[in-house]
């Protein structure tokens, strides 16, 4: 499978990638590592016009330790989170999801900003961003601003995002000496999650996240309520999916896509408890 | 647009379209079709070959990303006197392959695993090579392979 035929045009920066982005309209796309864009493309699920590609950006591939918060870089890609010494200390979290994207050959291309813009509730990193209460900072040709996570998502496959911005940082907070857990449930290795979690909890605190539990990621807050009041674990994991609306396909029923919601929002506590 | 690209160590400068898979520019305009196409999906990873070292799945690359990389395939692997390269030995030796479809792309694959951990556990090598499939369900030996090759 061949895409439909595009322009191809490549930027040296985020500010020539807005500009280049700006100039071709809104039928145009930007290239990061081509992982969940060019499969859609072939599929001729998608049909850009123009791709800008920001590959070579090299300057927004970075994991920073920036004081209360960790700073990746949108074209980090999966394999370098997964591999990082600042994350395994500060969000270990993170770090395991991205181990959990794909396969090998696809993380050494993949990167996180691509997978969060993509927006896709199926995929990992953007609800585990959202479970950690991230910011993703956004450049735009007005200048940069930051969305939260939890006002990033807006539908299948849709976000916050304007068509001539670009997603360039996202910021996790540090969550030293949080106990975490990644639940992801599939049939096949390297499938996307039937159902995954991603959840941590530190004192009273706590976050958790749903993945292909709706449209969007789903920020269990119910859940993190519950707990907060003192609930068990076991009553908390009924909550899992008060804000979800699965929907059935393939892989899972309605039902079976709840029941699965429940038993890994329970393990994941129990895991990030112990 | 002409891209410039070192395939198994020879620079080739050739004009491709943007929409040219990286695959499909090693098969047809270099004539290696050692790289073989499988799904299409990136999913079976047949397709898998080395751009800077790492493995990636050429049916999900276009030939414009690889632009200046080098890259190698399976027919770079062996010597230039024709010697089968460590790992080529090891799926030999170990019989890890039946149709051999999945074969080249199994080799890169676990060519590159090595090199990010290169003292694996079994479990090190099913789960590097999870993006690799073998429909003769022959994955025993491969594993064998690799772990031989691993030196255990």
């Amino acid at each position: 499978m061949i895409p439909a035929a595009f322009d191809y045009v490549r930027a040296g920066s985020a500010a020539e990638a807005i500009s280049l982005i700006g100039q071709h309209g809104s039928d145009a796309k930007f290239l990061a590592g081509g992982h969940s864009l060019l499969p859609l493309m072939k599929l001729r699920l998608a049909q850009p016009s123009v791709l800008v590609d920001i590959g070579r950006v090299k300057d927004l591939s970075y994991i920073k330790d920036a004081g209360d918060h960790i700073a990746i870089g949108a074209l980090t890609r999966h394999m370098d989170v997964e591999k990082s010494s600042v994350l395994a200390q500060h969000a270990p979290l993170l770090a395991h999801a991205a181990g959990h994207v794909g396969d090998p050959q696809v993380r050494h291309r993949g990167t996180i900003g691509g997978s969060i813009a993509h927006a896709d509730p199926a995929s990992d990193l953007p609800a585990t961003t959202l479970a950690l209460g991230a910011t993703y900072v956004v450049q735009g040709p007005k200048g940069t601003r930051e969305i939260k996570a939890s006002d990033f998502y807006l539908g299948f496959l849709e976000s916050a995002l304007a068509a001539d911005e670009m997603l360039t940082e996202i910021r996790v907070p540090k969550m030293n000496g949080a106990g975490w857990s990644f639940q992801k449930f599939n049939r096949r290795a390297q499938d996307w999650a039937i159902v995954g979690v991603a959840a941590w909890r530190r004192n009273g605190d706590s976050g958790v996240a749903l993945v292909n539990m709706g449209q969007t990621p789903v920020l269990a807050s119910s859940v993190s309520g519950a707990l907060k009041g003192g609930a068990s674990i076991a009553d908390a994991a009924e909550l899992a999916v008060a804000e979800a609306s699965p929907s059935a396909d393939n892989n899972a029923s309605v039902e079976y896509r709840t029941h699965l919601a429940k038993v890994l929002v329970r393990r994941a506590l129990e895991q990030a408890s112990a | 647009m002409q891209i410039r690209v070192t395939v198994n160590g020879v620079e080739h400068v050739s004009d491709v379209e943007p929409r040219t898979l990286l695959v499909q520019y090693v098969r047809e305009a270099l004539g290696l079709t050692g790289t073989n196409i499988g799904c299409d999906t990136s999913s079976c990873g047949a397709c898998s070959l080395h751009v800077d070292g790492e493995a990636v799945k050429s049916c999900t690359l276009l030939a414009v990303q690889a632009d200046g990389a080098n890259v190698t395939t399976i027919e770079g692997l062996a010597g230039k006197d024709g010697s089968l390269h460590p790992m080529q030995k090891a799926f030999m030796e170990n019989h890890g392959l039946q149709c051999g479809y999945c074969t080249p792309g199994m080799v890169m694959a676990a060519t590159s695993l090595l090199k990010e951990i290169p003292n694996p556990t079994e479990e090190d090598v099913r789960i590097g090579l999870e993006g690799n499939l073998c429909r003769c369900t022959g994955y025993h030996n491969i594993v064998k392979a690799v772990m031989a090759c691993a030196g255990k």
